[in-house]
């Protein structure tokens, strides 16, 4: 980890701080507000994920079939589904699925464009031209269009969607780590290291990868974001995710027959997918922001 | 330049013919047989006459290049197992409906995404600036279904100005057409303000200021233009993903478009209107990447003199 030292002036005996890289960038990520914010959202969200079954008033699946299609009260804080299960529960458990839905995606798409990018900029000629056409073949197809295809192959279920969803992430994590290593690729540590013989392996992902791993990990945090609301339009659709999962789109899916009736069994899971969006993209942009080097002095 | 398009041009044969490849591949191998999609309840013998009718008998490698031969030869994708009519037919009689919606949505995308970003990146830091990219913040994270879902329970079920599904006049279009510009115009405000601040420290605009040219002039001459570069990837990549993403918002409304065509192929297995509907995305969305590339390099004369130096 890069260090750095900050050296107090003066008659006081030198005081150096050590802050990793590491730290240093969630300081300077927290600095505006709105990033401030969307972590603070995005850490309870979280927390709200972890500890549903100790704050959830009911579980997930119980019914009350003598409180059905409740409107929210002190009983049911969001009100009750067709079946008498509380709506508030079922959104914080739904919150597990959702946020690993987004997060395994995401991970998992960029992983796979990491890798193929790395192996595409520092092998070049060949391997690079096949591999970048190959994107272009892949990303002819917009993102929510492969998604859905993919999802209707591979059928229903957790992984399958997981798969799904990660797909369309691929070519622009290839797109942009290439990108990245051809402005690198002449630099001399790089020379250094084949100097001394150090692997090809090696040399892309201990050398090369933590240099231009940045702005990929901007693109992973608004990936989450997007990722979550193609996994509920997913599950809104029919695809992806099934009910009696609680997942949100499928919350959505099954709320809609009574939208005219009953418009709080889809205005309560939207607002939770929209805040969480949200909270998301604000802590993207605040990592974007912190990670610029044009806005480094 | 007429070189660099004709090289654009069959690059995009290429790729519509992997599409073309992968798609077929994936649905060939697909559990679930076509036939039995067409005559549900029919006994075995049946089943293999209709195969082999249908031509599904025959090898992996002479049904890809029946398709291919007749989707690209003779844009012929088959008819319909379910609607029994030419998917080509029925994917033009639908498209108007998508375009209408998709064609609309970026309109409205370009005029409020671009004065909101001009807007806010002329107020850099004021009041304007954080207000309006808030707004832009959070439309970019409401999902757009559910904006379409909770407009159709506020304008059509409690307020009744406005029908919540199906297609008709022109009322029917104004709420998809809404729905689906909302994360656009949000998107564009977006990328036209931080271009606008990019350009804005840059020596000409400088220059443009101390020779005394009026505010919006130098705005409109000076860097507009210049800002225009990233802004019209941009609207590039919301167009095709407008027309591709058809399905969801056609879903909500039932609107009987391109994308709702395909959603419906895929849940009944219409293999020939899969495939179709498909390739058809697939060629949008080419067009409209080869039109963004062209326009790039009008717009940019920097990009017009590389293109034609090199080759």
């Amino acid at each position: 980890m890069i260090t750095t030292q900050s050296v107090s002036t003066g008659s006081k005996p030198l005081k150096v701080e050590k802050t990793s890289l590491f730290l240093e960038t969630l300081q300077r990520m927290v600095k505006g507000p709105g990033a401030k914010v969307g972590t603070a959202l995005f850490v309870l969200i979280v927390l709200a994920s972890i500890c549903a079954p100790l704050i959830a008033p009911y579980g997930p699946n119980d019914m009350d079939l003598e409180n059905m299609y409740a409107t929210p009260s002190a009983a049911h804080l969001l009100g009750t589904d067709g079946l008498g299960r509380d709506q508030l529960s079922r959104l914080l458990y739904g919150s597990r699925y959702s946020l690993s839905l987004g997060l395994s995606a995401s991970l998992f798409g960029a992983l796979a464009g990491v890798f193929l990018g790395s192996v595409a900029g520092y092998f070049g000629g060949k391997t690079e031209t096949l591999i970048m056409r190959l994107m272009d073949i892949w990303s002819s197809l917009p993102g929510m269009l492969l998604c859905i295809l993919i999802s209707a192959t591979l059928g229903a279920g957790f992984f399958n969607t997981v798969l799904a969803l990660s797909i369309g992430e691929v070519p622009v994590g290839v797109r942009l780590i290439r990108g990245q290593i051809l402005k690198e690729r002449a630099k001399e540590y790089l020379e250094a290291a084949e100097a001394i013989n150090c692997s090809k392996f090696s040399i892309m992902f201990r050398h090369l990868l933590p240099n231009v791993v940045q702005p990929v990990l901007v693109n992973v945090t608004m990936g989450i974001g997007m990722v979550i609301t193609m996994a509920a339009a997913l599950s809104y659709i029919g695809l992806g995710v099934q009910p009696p999962t609680p997942e949100w789109g499928a919350l959505l899916s099954a709320g809609r027959l009574h939208i005219l009736n009953y418009p709080h069994l889809i205005m309560f899971p939207g607002l939770v997918i929209a805040i969480t969006v949200l909270s998301i993209n604000l802590m993207g942009d605040g990592l974007r922001d912190a990670l610029d080097p044009k806005l480094r002095s | 330049m007429a070189k660099y398009i004709l090289r654009r041009c069959l690059w995009m044969v290429v790729t519509l013919l992997a599409t073309a490849f992968i798609i077929f591949t994936i649905l060939y191998f697909t559990p679930g047989d076509p036939a039995r999609v067409m005559a549900p309840g029919a006994s075995e013998a049946d089943i293999q006459v209709l195969r082999h009718q249908m031509g599904l008998d025959r090898p992996y490698l002479v049904q890809l290049g029946d398709f291919l031969y007749k989707s690209f030869l003779k844009l012929d994708f088959g008819n319909s197992y379910i609607y029994k009519v030419p998917v080509f037919q029925e994917l033009g009689n639908r498209l108007p409906r998508t375009l209408i919606i998709g064609l609309s949505a970026m309109v409205l995308n370009l005029a409020f995404g671009l004065s909101l970003g001009i807007f806010a990146g002329t107020h850099e830091g004021k009041w304007q600036d954080s207000a309006t990219m808030a707004i832009a913040m959070v439309f970019i994270s409401a999902p757009d279904f559910w904006v379409a879902l909770m407009m159709i329970v506020l304008f059509a079920a409690k307020l009744g100005w406005l029908p919540a599904y199906g297609i008709g006049g022109i009322k029917y279009y104004i709420m998809p057409i809404i729905c689906t510009s909302l994360g656009g115009i949000a998107v564009n405000a977006r990328q036209t303000r931080s271009s606008m601040l990019e350009v804005f420290r840059e020596d000409f605009v400088t220059t443009a200021r101390s020779k005394g040219q009026a505010e919006n002039v130098v705005i409109r001459k000076h860097m507009l233009p210049n800002a225009l570069m990233p802004i019209i990837t941009t609207i590039g990549i919301g167009f095709s993903r407008i027309v591709a993403g058809s399905a969801i918002i056609e879903n909500v409304f039932s609107i009987p478009g391109v994308g709702l065509y395909m959603l419906n192929a895929i849940n009944s297995r219409d293999y020939p209107a899969i495939r179709g509907s498909v390739l058809f995305f697939a060629a949008f969305t080419a067009l409209v990447m080869l039109l963004v590339d062209l326009v790039y390099s009008f717009v940019d004369p920097r990009i017009k003199s590389q293109y034609s130096s090199r080759r």
